[in-house]
């Protein structure tokens, strides 16, 4: 299968703050997004994995190194990458699904057709029923899947995940998780995603990639099916607690903890 | 000190949906209505007491009573009943203050503090937000604005007679300039309050400069602007009285500042209340329109 987006040797460097040099946000990332592919940038804190995806979303442009979307290189944001933020960032002042089909107005799509795309995926969160409410009344897992509604509602072609369960408390995660995948199988589209916890990494995985910080890089890659198996099974603690789940987890924490001992 | 200052923080057991602890919880309207009576009250008596000379302090009455004689109400009073054809003439005549009836003051003094403060509202907030969003605009609008700001208008008013006379032009110009900056400020501010994600979002759904100017930024910069619409009014009323001091025929300003040639303190008691209640006034009305407009302020 051919690529949708594919980055070659990009780095990314920041003048020190206090003027010595650079800081290494990242370094000769070399990446490929292919069509339905569920990465998942794991890493701790500092390891430059929300500037790659700044990157990639053309909010950063690299110093170094090429994207190209389909061979053609990016040089800012556009809808063909949506972007799902940590903080929902939806505005306030419009409704929910005023706010899903935002993406559509700016573009000119006409109201009735643009209301029933939006409509379509707010289903496809679980929101229909929320449409006409502000969304300043909802609770922070539901914003979040507005954010999500909203981002597919412009039809990318792939979606871009800055740690959007990053604060959601520890039980709407999961079932945000859930969520999230019966999404991305049903949109079929491809999503990079990030995050910070191990065990949300491996569970919605088709390949993971683990960076580490100073220089910000990917030093290892994993394809991994523990999705698969929530598909065939339905029941996610079953597979978080599986055996092979929790191998895999240790096997990961090791790795970012003998890095962090390391440096 | 320290304790006096730590007694107005809560320690009592929260009630309802309080939390234990915040500062300055509950409601204050009932002790707010405790305030103003006690206010009166202490007028009431001061006055009647004279313990200050009504020179000072004039009685409640006297000011109700003036304002009675300056807003003509038995006039307008007795010229309802010729309308309603309950008497056959007016005999009461309609005396005023300076030569106009209360009413007309108010109205002059309305008519040039909200003018000046609907041009402030049209040229500022405009070039505000150009400051906000362009580095060209903040570069030609900051200097000057940061510069004036500061200056009291009475120090600039020779120089608003000298250019422009002493005709309403000169007196709205004043109050314009004093609404000017804070409503600038106040948009330049705002147009800086919306988040980033907010503007990423909109880009990343194909938006275009125009369309998140249009879209995202004046919409998430409109609770700052109606925060600076009050402020500014503030200003405007502040400056009105200097604005009148120089040939005004009319206003609640030349009211004041006759009546204080005369010593007629009452007079001066009833333009400042009125004054007052106009501004107390607009203000619950631009809250009013703050809750219908941004009713997602301080909730995002």
């Amino acid at each position: 299968m051919s690529s949708i987006l594919s980055l070659s040797h990009v780095g990314m460097r920041y003048p020190a703050l206090d003027g010595s040099g650079a800081v290494h946000a990242l370094e000769d990332v070399n990446l490929e997004f292919r069509p339905e592919e569920f990465v998942v940038a794991l890493g701790a804190s500092g390891c430059g994995k929300t500037t790659l995806l700044n990157v990639i979303a053309g909010f950063l442009r690299p110093t170094s190194g090429s994207i190209a979307l389909h061979g053609h290189p990016i040089t800012g944001p556009g809808r063909d990458r949506g972007v799902v933020f940590q903080k929902h960032a939806l505005l306030p002042w419009l409704n929910v699904v005023e706010n899903t089909e935002f993406g559509l107005k700016l573009q000119g799509v006409g109201s009735r057709e643009r209301r029933a795309i939006a409509r379509e995926n707010l289903g496809l969160v679980g929101l229909s029923e929320f449409e006409g409410y502000p969304v300043y009344q909802l609770s922070g897992g539901m914003q979040q899947r507005v954010g999500l509604a909203r981002a597919l509602t412009s039809n990318p072609e792939i979606l871009l995940m800055d740690e959007p369960l990053g604060a959601l408390d520890a039980f709407t995660r999961e079932s945000m998780q859930e969520l999230i995948l019966k999404v991305w199988a049903r949109a079929k589209k491809s999503v990079f995603f990030i995050t910070h916890s191990v065990e949300e990494a491996l569970f919605l995985a088709t390949r993971l990639i683990v960076m580490s910080p100073r220089p910000g890089r990917i030093t290892h890659t994993y394809d991994l099916n523990f999705w698969q198996r929530y598909f065939d099974l339905g029941d996610a603690r079953k597979i978080k607690s599986h055996p092979d789940f929790i191998a895999m987890r240790e096997e990961v924490l090791s790795i970012i903890y003998g890095e962090e001992a390391a440096a | 000190m320290s304790r006096a200052i730590a007694a107005l923080f809560s320690r009592r057991a929260p009630h309802g949906v309080e939390q234990f602890g915040a500062p300055g919880t509950g409601n204050s309207t009932l002790i707010s209505v405790c305030t103003i009576a006690a206010i009166l009250a202490a007028w009431w008596l001061v006055s009647h007491f004279e313990l200050i000379k009504p020179l000072f302090v004039p009685p409640p009455e006297l000011v109700l009573a003036k304002f009675a004689r300056i807003a003509c109400t038995e006039h307008y009073l007795e010229r309802l009943q010729v309308l309603l054809g309950m008497r056959g003439e007016a005999s009461a005549v309609c005396e005023g203050f300076s030569e106009h009836a209360l009413h007309e003051h108010t109205l002059w003094s309305l008519y040039r503090v909200f003018s000046s403060f609907f041009l402030a509202v049209i040229t500022a907030v405009p070039i505000g937000i150009a400051m906000g969003t362009s580095r060209i605009a903040r570069g030609v609008f900051d200097p000057p604005i940061e510069f004036y700001r500061p200056i009291p208008p009475l120090a600039y008013l020779p120089l608003t007679i000298i250019w422009f006379g002493i005709g309403d032009f000169g007196k709205i110009f004043l109050i314009y300039l004093a609404c000017f900056a804070p409503l600038a400020i106040s948009a330049r501010a705002g147009v800086r309050s919306v988040s980033i994600e907010q503007i990423h979002a909109a880009y990343s759904m194909g938006a275009s400069r125009q369309q998140v100017i249009w879209q995202v930024v004046i919409k998430g910069a409109l609770p700052e602007i109606l925060t600076g619409m009050r402020v500014a009014i503030a200003f405007g009323w502040t400056t009105l009285v200097a604005a009148e001091m120089v040939a005004a025929k009319a206003g609640l300003g030349v009211m004041v500042l006759n009546a204080a040639r005369f010593l007629a303190t009452d007079i001066v008691f009833l333009g400042i209340i009125v004054i007052g209640m106009i501004a107390f006034a607009f203000d619950l009305m631009m809250r009013a329109l703050e809750r219908a407009l941004v009713p997602w302020k301080g909730r995002m």
